[in-house]
């Protein structure tokens, strides 16, 4: 028997056996832990980031979300629903603050304010964890934070009156600050449609995004238009900066019409007039032929060193959220100089652009970043983070400014800008009116910048640029003056509290 | 042959020197403490989501701790040396188990688990201390070997008269009831192998020719092997229960090595294994996709269905990290159909991470080890053989299930034992632990000074 091995009999041959099942077991055991090791922690993180996992979304919505605040009163809300994605963002008055706000929804993601502020609306900013290890640990999310804007309501609110559902935006800010006091665009839309994740949402955003009218385009920020004659005050800052100008009320050398360099164009006004007129006298009554060839005088260097220290052509402005780039190009020939420098050609800006412009005159020449947040707070008050003020910087001489400003001011109190005139207010403006469309078939832009001082105040507080576009049908009215210069009058009236 | 050796073996035995301590102070604080974790658990459940202690508390604590006390008695009574752990280990997995369900009922209001089971859990524990009191020595059972196989072949065919449910044919309904008669089976040809390899192991061991360093087994003896190959295999295709059928084969490879030490079957079990599962992974449609699944875990996330069942369960388990998140602050509801049974598991990864993950784990181990330690302390092998088999079951079911759900396997339906919501499972868990505290009393009251159990 012997030679068939070992007797499995006996006690001690078959322990052995069970010995080595007991270890088979074990090497089971152990590949279950192993493996549960790689899942649960090795590749967590990729798990946990997959886009089919819902369960950062569940976490996500929660809680309520932090809210936006306007004049110390929160514009934005949250609802329960009780369902897996539990709060759902809600808007007091969607419409006026949907270009600040954004969206916030739970199929389509945020947008603006909603979306540069997330983490701390949503509860994610590392900020808002009082004790980030112990977080780790108990994995208990922040209460989502407030963001605390600049608005000023009643600027909104007299800005979006004033569009009237009209095609257009405003852009206000503070001079002194850069603070935005306003930014309208309209038509508008109630961001609290897009806020579930419900058909009712799909069907919105699909009739929303078809909608010709783009009431989602944000067209303050988001949206250049040519600036027409607004534009002057650049070409007039870079006459001025340069020494091409010297005295305002000196008559220039300015045929009309003029003909551009090296073409046979002829370029004319609307008005009469303006013919050899002064400084003064054509950015009152806004010749192009004046400053056509202003622009031209000055050359293209000078013009564009100018135009982008206003921030034309800067694509990196925040504020926190991206703005469109405004552009003034520098590959121009004479021609093309002379129509860019009055705001025509391929001279392109945002609202907020040619707010930013009114506003560097009215504060001496220093062009101050514009913000939309004035602070962040915890839950309840605490401040997170102060405001969103970068120094300015000086874009052209403090004595350019002030000839501007007198410019501005004649514009207002004796030229195409009277609509804008507040009693007992120091106002200065710009009117423009702006073709565009094929051979300027396209319904016109009004234009009007503005800034506007009280009696008693040291320096201009509020800067405006309204655009509308389309504005009444009779082209004659359409100076910007008729249309564009109320809305203006409104918010800064709003703003000084008249 | 074997009945003599064993005779010889005991006349031979030397004198008891030394009366092992009876440890039935040791069960009973193990007990207590079982009761309160899982209480501990109940109440976690209710503060985490409603803020304050569930009104049941009391009652399921108090439930549990009587059932838990009857089960004491009744191995105070009749197995007094028996090892402290199995029924300490079964009370606390059994009252996580419906924490779990209890948590996870919280989420689907119109279907609640948790009562069903503790029922089931009563009727098993109720099992528990009738094996207990009833079973006085486990060789009785060795008589009634072919009694159980031929009950356990009706058991595990008698849902191929009912219809499938959820694409498996392995529930039978009575009154309201649901029965899976496979999980009563695996005791029943647990106890079966143990008796036929017991008389047998001689001729399966001796005979057959040397192959290389194997030692396969001539055809005569292949006869049964391959018999229950087939069994499993028509268990496969009849109730597409893969789960079961590996469990089976699984477990009659791993007795048939223990008996008879040769390789040689080892070799020829993974070669019949392997055929069966290709082919039965070509044929069924239901087990292919299974594997495709397996292979590709996220690919109906690619191809813009959503996560499947698998995925979910990954991301259940992912989510859980190291600490979990607390019971009853998971999502494992996402997972959706069978979250309570099959993938019970994922709950326990996402809401009490790797380190509870491990825990329940090394419970397992725990009681898998004290089986294998009472079957190495067993003088006779059909003790030996139903003691390594019985825990074989549990080791092996935890892997096939546990792994599955992780994605270390392929995913096959099947009960993680005592965790999972389903009765059959719950009371034949119960049984398995009342053998093997009943082998272990054995095995501690006979010690012989050699193998400390």
């Amino acid at each position: 028997m012997t030679e068939y091995g070992p007797l499995p009999d006996g006690g001690r041959p078959m322990a052995r056996y069970i010995r080595h099942a007991r270890a088979f077991c074990a090497l089971l055991l152990a590949a279950l832990l192993a493996n549960a090791a790689r899942v649960q922690v090795v590749r967590s993180h990729e798990y946990d980031g997959n886009t089919a996992n819902r369960r950062a979304a569940i976490a996500r919505y929660q809680q309520p979300r932090g809210n936006i605040l306007v004049d110390g009163r929160p514009v934005t809300g949250s609802v329960d629903t009780g369902e897996q994605l539990r709060y759902e963002r809600s808007y007091a008055d969607g419409p006026l603050y949907a270009p600040v706000t954004g969206f916030a929804s739970q199929r389509y993601g945020t947008t603006f304010l909603e979306h540069t502020e997330d983490g701390l609306l949503s509860g994610t900013d590392p900020l808002l964890r009082p004790l980030p290890l112990w977080s780790d640990v108990s994995r208990a999310r922040g209460r989502g934070g407030d963001v605390v804007t600049t608005l000023n309501r009643r600027a909104q609110e007299a800005a979006y009156r004033g569009l009237a559902g009209r095609k257009g935006a405003v852009a206000a800010v503070e001079p002194a600050t850069g603070r935005i006091l306003a930014l309208v665009t309209s038509p508008s839309y109630d961001p609290s449609e897009l806020s579930g994740n419900s058909e009712a949402v799909v069907s919105a955003w699909d009739r929303l995004n078809h909608d010709p009218e783009k009431p989602m385009l944000n067209r303050a920020v988001r949206q250049t238009y040519p600036p027409g004659s607004t534009f002057k005050v650049v070409t007039a800052a870079a006459a001025l900066d340069a020494g091409v100008v010297t005295d305002l009320d000196e008559r220039t050398d300015s045929p009309d019409p003029y003909r551009l360099p090296g073409t046979t164009t002829r370029l004319t006004n609307e008005g009469d007039g303006c013919a050899d007129a002064s400084v003064r006298d054509a950015f009152e009554w806004s010749c192009n032929t004046v400053f056509a060839k202003l622009g031209v005088d000055v050359g293209v260097r000078d013009m564009v060193a100018t135009a982008q220290a206003f921030g034309f052509n800067d694509t990196e402005v925040r504020i926190p959220f991206s703005v469109a780039p405004s552009t003034f190009d520098p590959h121009v020939d004479r021609a093309q100089l002379a129509l860019s420098s009055i705001g025509q050609y391929n001279t392109r800006a945002t609202p907020l652009q040619m707010a930013m412009v009114a506003a560097a005159v009215a504060d001496g020449g220093v062009l101050r970043p514009p913000y939309l947040v004035e602070r962040t707070t915890r839950h309840g008050g605490a401040l997170l983070s102060g405001s969103g003020a970068r120094p300015g910087r000086q874009v052209m001489r403090p004595a350019t400014a002030a000839r501007l400003a007198e410019l501005m001011a004649g514009v207002v109190q004796e030229g195409t800008g009277t609509n804008a005139a507040l009693p007992g207010v120091l106002v200065g403006g710009k009117t423009g009116t702006a073709q565009h469309g094929v051979g300027n078939t396209g319904v016109p832009y009004a234009w009007f910048v503005s800034w506007a001082q009280s009696e008693d105040a040291p320096e201009p507080e509020v800067a405006v640029a309204v655009v509308v576009e389309d504005a009444a049908a009779d082209r004659g009215e359409i100076s910007g003056g008729g249309t564009a210069a109320p809305i203006a009058k409104e918010v800064m009236r709003a703003v000084l509290g008249g | 042959m074997t009945k003599a050796g064993s005779t010889l073996e005991a006349a031979t035995a030397p004198v008891r020197a030394v009366r092992l301590p009876r440890r039935r102070g040791v069960e009973l604080s193990l007990l207590v403490l079982a009761v309160l974790l899982s209480v501990y658990g109940y109440c976690a459940v209710g503060l985490a989501r409603s803020g304050t202690v569930p009104p049941g508390a009391v009652g399921y604590g108090a439930g549990l701790g009587v059932l838990a006390l009857f089960a004491h008695i009744a191995v105070r009574i009749r197995a007094p040396y028996a090892d402290p752990l199995p029924l300490p280990i079964g009370v606390l997995l059994n009252g996580l188990g419906l924490v779990l369900i209890y948590r996870l009922d919280l989420e689907t209001p119109g279907d609640r688990a948790a009562p069903t089971q503790l029922v089931w859990s009563t009727l098993g524990v109720g099992l528990f201390i009738g094996v207990v009191l009833v079973l006085r020595d486990h060789r009785t059972l060795q008589r009634y070997a072919y009694v159980c196989v031929v009950a356990a072949l009706v058991l595990l065919a008698l849902p191929i008269l009912f219809p499938a449910v959820n694409g498996a044919r392995i529930w039978i309904r009575i009154a309201g009831f649901s029965i899976q008669p496979g999980e009563f089976a695996k005791v029943l040809l647990a106890v079966f192998f143990a008796a036929y390899l017991a008389a047998n192991r001689s001729a399966l061991a001796y005979t057959g020719r040397r192959l290389w360093r194997l030692q396969f087994p001539t055809g005569r003896v292949l006869g049964p092997i391959l018999t229950i190959w087939l069994v499993s295999v028509g268990v496969l295709v009849l109730e597409r229960d893969l789960g079961t059928s590996l469990l089976f084969f699984g477990l009659f490879v791993v007795l048939l090595y223990v008996a008879t030490g040769r390789t040689g079957w080892i070799a020829v079990g993974l070669l019949l294994a392997v055929l069966g599962a290709v082919a039965v992974g070509r044929l069924e449609p239901h087990v292919g996709g299974r594997i495709e699944d397996w292979l590709h875990p996220f690919a109906t996330i690619d191809a813009g269905q959503g996560p499947n069942q698998l995925a979910q369960s990954l991301f259940a388990f992912a989510a859980g990290g190291i600490l979990g998140t607390g019971l009853g602050l998971g999502h494992s509801t996402l997972i959706g159909f069978a979250t309570k049974s099959d993938f019970i598991l994922a709950t326990a990864g996402e809401e009490l991470g790797l380190a509870g993950l491990a825990a329940i784990v090394l419970l397992y181990a725990l009681l898998v080890e004290r089986g294998y330690r009472a079957g190495l302390a067993l003088r006779e092998p059909f003790g030996r053989l139903l003691a390594v088999g019985l825990a074989s079951i549990v080791a092996l079911q935890v892997f096939v299930i546990a792994g599955g759900v992780t994605g270390l396997i392929p995913l096959t339906g099947m009960a993680m034992p005592f965790l999972a919501q389903g009765g059959s499972s719950v009371v034949t868990n119960w049984a398995i632990v009342a053998l093997l505290v009943r082998v272990s009393d054995s095995a501690r009251s006979q010690y012989d000074g050699r193998e400390a159990p």
